[in-house]
């Protein structure tokens, strides 16, 4: 899918490394509080964005800080969507279950809570594949 | 690192972590550091003030799954304080106040531990 004839098309691009979350998270924040999401929601959308960038530095990239992240944002139908798009390892999303949050407490796991928040905070998280190098994962919040 | 900084101090028996910022996969490492060097010092009561912390992500909160259980070995613990709406929000989101006591103030938690 191709936005990029929308006025509202923002994309950035940054190197796999932890210090640019701060980047994504100020990129993402500035697009949702422009679009009129109060502050809370604002939070959440910065939070899940966060979470997938995370998630992508750690197991597509594994921390190697050579890789690369873009993030593509449009506003279209009352929906906020949100794509990050890697060319790290590919991952499967049905290999994370959702985790029992008291069993996981006590088995003292961390990590893999990402998932689990982005899909609190969103309405909608899809991953796919654009092509056979890529990871896609979409982030939609509509705007109430 | 300018977006996120640690302070200890002692309070009695009790340490206080103070944190400032933004706490997320970038700089939870250096709250792992903080807790190192109290378990290498032999302090396990520790209450973490969140006054005026301002963000923090599944990395941060991970941080106090990985050191509580040896707080509570060590018949010490990590306590909550001060903690704004949109940050308790995540840490309840991911099931916290069902294992980890909250305090609106920082002496409530710290005289828990001294009570």
């Amino acid at each position: 899918m191709n936005y990029s004839d929308s006025k509202y098309y923002r994309e950035i691009s940054v190197r796999s490394n932890t210090e640019n979350l701060l980047k994504i998270r100020n990129f993402v924040r500035d697009g949702a509080l422009a679009l009129g999401f109060t502050e809370e929601v604002v939070g959440n959308i910065t939070l899940a964005v966060d979470e997938a960038s995370t998630n992508i530095i750690k197991h597509a990239y594994k921390y190697s800080p050579e890789g690369e992240i873009i993030i593509q944002t449009d506003f279209a139908d009352k929906k906020y969507i949100i794509k990050i798009i890697d060319a790290g390892n590919h991952f499967d999303p049905t290999s994370v279950p959702v985790p029992d949050l008291k069993e996981y407490h006590k088995q003292k796991k961390v990590g893999g809570l990402g998932m689990f928040l982005m899909k609190k905070l969103m309405d909608e998280v899809v991953y796919d594949n654009p092509d056979e190098r890529m990871n896609q994962v979409t982030l939609v919040k509509y705007l109430t | 690192m300018a977006d996120f900084n640690i302070n200890v101090r002692g309070v009695g028996s009790v340490d206080v972590i103070d944190l400032h910022g933004y706490l997320d996969a970038h700089t939870a490492p250096d709250l792992e550091n903080a807790f190192n060097r109290l378990i290498n010092d032999g302090k396990y009561k520790v209450v973490v003030n969140f006054d005026h912390l301002k963000y923090i992500s599944s990395a941060g909160l991970g941080v106090f799954m990985a050191y509580v259980e040896t707080m509570r070995d060590n018949k010490g613990d990590i306590k909550f304080s001060n903690m704004k709406e949109n940050v308790y929000n995540i840490f309840d989101l991911l099931g916290f106040p069902m294992l980890y006591e909250f305090f609106e103030k920082e002496h409530e938690a710290v005289n828990k531990f001294t009570d």
